[in-house]
């Protein structure tokens, strides 16, 4: 698979700025389901380093797809994309916000939209594990970060912190054998 | 004016190396410094750019950008952004440049498939979480719960559900009963 600096270009420019209510979903739609640049599995590890580095994870993952198919170039394109034209955007949206906020039915419009934003979100992460086909441990390391970030307001970096070791080692201990 | 950016870049500089799980993780902190600390805002400005930057497409990142511009127009934005984007970014380059050369390394795969767990269950945190500012009434958990089901078994657009939702949440508003 080859992508050219445009394409990372443009295609990031996609994510941001369809990522209405957060990005995770468009990400994966448009690098795995859309234009097939990684598969579900090669997009989830990239995902899941870029979790654990600081920095919002789609522009850390950003970095990493961009150097993977066009070296540092592809990097800044795929960065440049994700951020400069939802900028430009949410600028725009900042000017014109008074205005519009006290139109009858925008009010309505945002709630409904930020409900289907959030099932965007949830049904990302169904269809994610759906097609990786985690086995039991996976499942249970999965849910106990869902439960313990999700549920009980832990912080993430806590949970990272203390799930992304004990996941590791499971892992490595069912390979140990091999 | 060059004493306001500094001191913009300085802080963002320093925060965006804070950000474990994301930007959401350090916006407590952003808050103290921007209303309490430096006093570039009062707490309800801060709160209507947070809202705003959630609304708009994009990553939450972006809220940085809106405070940049916010305090110091458009210098402040690209100061703020770069700021908070930019040692994150290094830090995924320099990640993704020892991956490289780890190549198939077997412990960089156990290192990867560990966290893929985890970075699937905090997407299904993120939307949790999201669905649970809603209003809980029947529309908003219907919507979210076909939003889900559509991009969870579906491979469609996820412009389709979001697109619906916004018309339902306007049609059933000039029906009187949104």
């Amino acid at each position: 698979m080859n992508v050219s600096r445009t394409e990372l270009f443009l295609g990031f420019a996609k994510i941001g700025l369809l990522g209405f209510g957060g990005v995770a979903p468009w990400a994966r739609h448009v690098i795995v389901g859309e234009k097939r640049w990684l598969s579900e599995r090669e997009y989830a590890s990239i995902l899941g380093v870029g979790q654990v580095l600081p920095g919002p994870n789609t522009v850390n993952s950003a970095i990493i797809i961009g150097d993977h198919f066009q070296g540092t170039v592809g990097a800044l394109s795929a960065v440049f994309g994700l951020l400069c034209t939802p900028i430009a955007v949410l600028i725009g949206i900042a000017l014109i916000y008074d205005r519009i906020a006290g139109l009858p039915g925008v009010g309505a419009a945002i709630g409904a939209g930020a409900a289907a934003a959030a099932g965007l979100v949830i049904g990302t992460a169904i269809k994610m594990a759906r097609r990786l086909k985690p086995n039991l441990t996976a499942v249970a390391v999965g849910l106990a970060a869902f439960a313990s970030v999700g549920l009980l307001h832990v912080p993430m970096a806590l949970a990272i912190a203390v799930l992304g070791p004990i996941s590791i080692a499971l892992v490595w201990r069912e390979r140990r054998g091999k | 004016m060059s004493e306001l950016l500094q001191q913009l870049g300085t802080m963002f500089a320093w925060l965006s190396l804070l950000q474990f799980g994301g930007t959401n993780a350090v916006v407590p902190e952003m808050h103290r410094q921007a209303v309490d600390v430096f006093h570039w805002m009062d707490a309800q400005t801060f709160a209507n750019l947070f809202a705003l930057a959630q609304l708009a497409p994009g990553p939450n990142v972006m809220v940085v950008s809106l405070i940049g511009w916010h305090v110091a127009g458009f210098p402040g934005l690209l100061v703020a952004t770069v700021a908070m984007t930019g040692p994150p970014c290094v830090l995924a380059f320099g990640m993704s440049r020892l991956m490289q050369r780890a190549g198939q390394s077997r412990w960089l795969a156990i290192f990867k498939d560990g966290l893929v767990p985890l970075a699937i269950g905090m997407i299904l945190a993120s939307g949790w979480i999201m669905a649970s500012t809603s209003d809980f009434s029947p529309m908003s958990l219907g919507i979210t719960a076909a939003a889900t089901t559509f991009v969870a078994f579906t491979e469609y657009n996820l412009l389709w559900a979001l697109g619906a939702a916004i018309a339902l949440g306007l049609g059933a508003h000039m029906a009187g009963f949104g």
